[in-house]
């Protein structure tokens, strides 16, 4: 590695630190939800080495324990993650000239923290080889996803220990809200919410949970429209 | 909370990891430096707050613990996570004051 490319590293590294302390109560979290679920320190692990995305395995764990059909689960959680395709488009401008394998490793490490760092870094330094970006881009994964699957065994290892009247029940919801709110920057994005949860509620007696992927359509659709008239409100006024 | 079965637990694991990298791999590896339609975007753009409420409501409105029924504590955790984490913008401060509040009421009120 050239020295440029080593101080690149060292940047990313430094930019993505930050993210640990987000990253360590998460995956603490998701461990002892898991152990909560009946999956061994093994599966939890492995859970969060293969998919890596805090939110989808939240969704999954959780629509599997309400015994659902894996297809739907699979739709449900994949839907969580739809963002990501638009991390990887968002990275394509700047990642795009390197080989297949390097490609294929920074989609793999592409999170909310690691694109945040790397999409906030190239903005401000926008003159550099897709090789350095790729430097820094490894340095944010590094600092983030170990700390991913460290403290998700952790949390499974903790989670065994901690008694029933805890009420780690509302641990999901608790987790999820707390990741809805701050989301919640417009009134496109509340709209969205409040007709997810209102036909969330009103089809909840649906089979397979199909509630779920019909009130999530109609939120997207939803957020866009009203996104939709506040820009030509504010182009017109 | 029911356990969840092994083989399909593992199927869901390959499932979301292949699909989650093909979502994360689709442009940087496959189409291309290509712009998405603004219009796919937009919707894009709502995704999260469109799935992550219609899974979180009914396990407010239902909790599982309690047989179905809302109960103060919970009602009450789920009210100020959301707005702790709506004025602050800080997920673990509303984590915290959220478990706090569930914690509290339920030593106070069983």
């Amino acid at each position: 590695m050239t020295t440029s490319l080593r101080s690149e590293f060292a940047k990313g590294l430094r930019g993505g630190a930050p993210f640990v302390l987000v990253i360590i109560p998460f995956g603490l979290l998701f461990g002892v939800v898991a152990t909560e679920a009946g999956l061994n320190v093994l599966e939890a692990l492995s859970f969060s080495v293969v998919v890596i995305a805090g939110a989808a395995q939240f969704t999954a764990l959780q629509l599997l324990q309400d015994q659902l059909p894996v297809a739907i689960v699979l739709l449900s959680a994949l839907c969580v993650n739809l963002r990501m395709a638009m991390y990887s488009a968002a990275l394509t401008q700047h990642l795009g000239p390197l080989p297949l394998w390097k490609k294929a490793v920074a989609a793999y490490f592409t999170v909310d923290q690691t694109f945040a760092t790397a999409a906030l870094d190239y903005e401000k330094r926008p003159n550099r080889t897709a090789e350095q970006k790729f430097a820094f881009f490894m340095g944010a994964a590094i600092a983030i996803c170990p700390a991913w699957y460290v403290f998700t065994i952790v949390g499974a290892m903790v989670g065994n220990a901690i008694p029933e009247s805890f009420a780690l029940d509302f641990a999901v919801p608790i987790t999820f809200l707390a990741m809805i709110a701050p989301a919640l920057r417009s009134m496109a994005h509340v709209a969205a919410a409040f007709t997810s949860v209102v036909l969330a509620l009103a089809l909840s007696g649906l089979p397979y949970n199909l509630g779920l992927p019909i009130a999530a359509l109609c939120a997207m659709i939803v957020g866009a429209a009203v996104e939709q008239r506040l820009t030509r409100a504010e182009a017109t006024a | 909370m029911s356990q969840i079965d092994h083989t399909a637990l593992w199927l869901t694991m390959i499932g979301l990891g292949l699909g989650s990298f093909g979502l994360r791999f689709i442009f940087l590896g496959l189409i291309g430096d290509r712009a998405l339609p603004e219009w796919v975007q937009r919707h894009l753009r709502y995704t999260s707050v469109a799935v992550l409420p219609a899974i979180v409501a009914p396990l407010i409105a239902f909790p599982a613990a309690t047989g179905g029924t809302p109960d103060l504590p919970r009602t009450a955790a789920a009210t100020v996570t959301l707005a702790v984490g709506y004025f602050t913008k800080n997920v673990i401060a509303a984590i915290g004051t959220g478990a706090a509040t569930l914690y509290l009421l339920l030593y106070l009120v069983g």
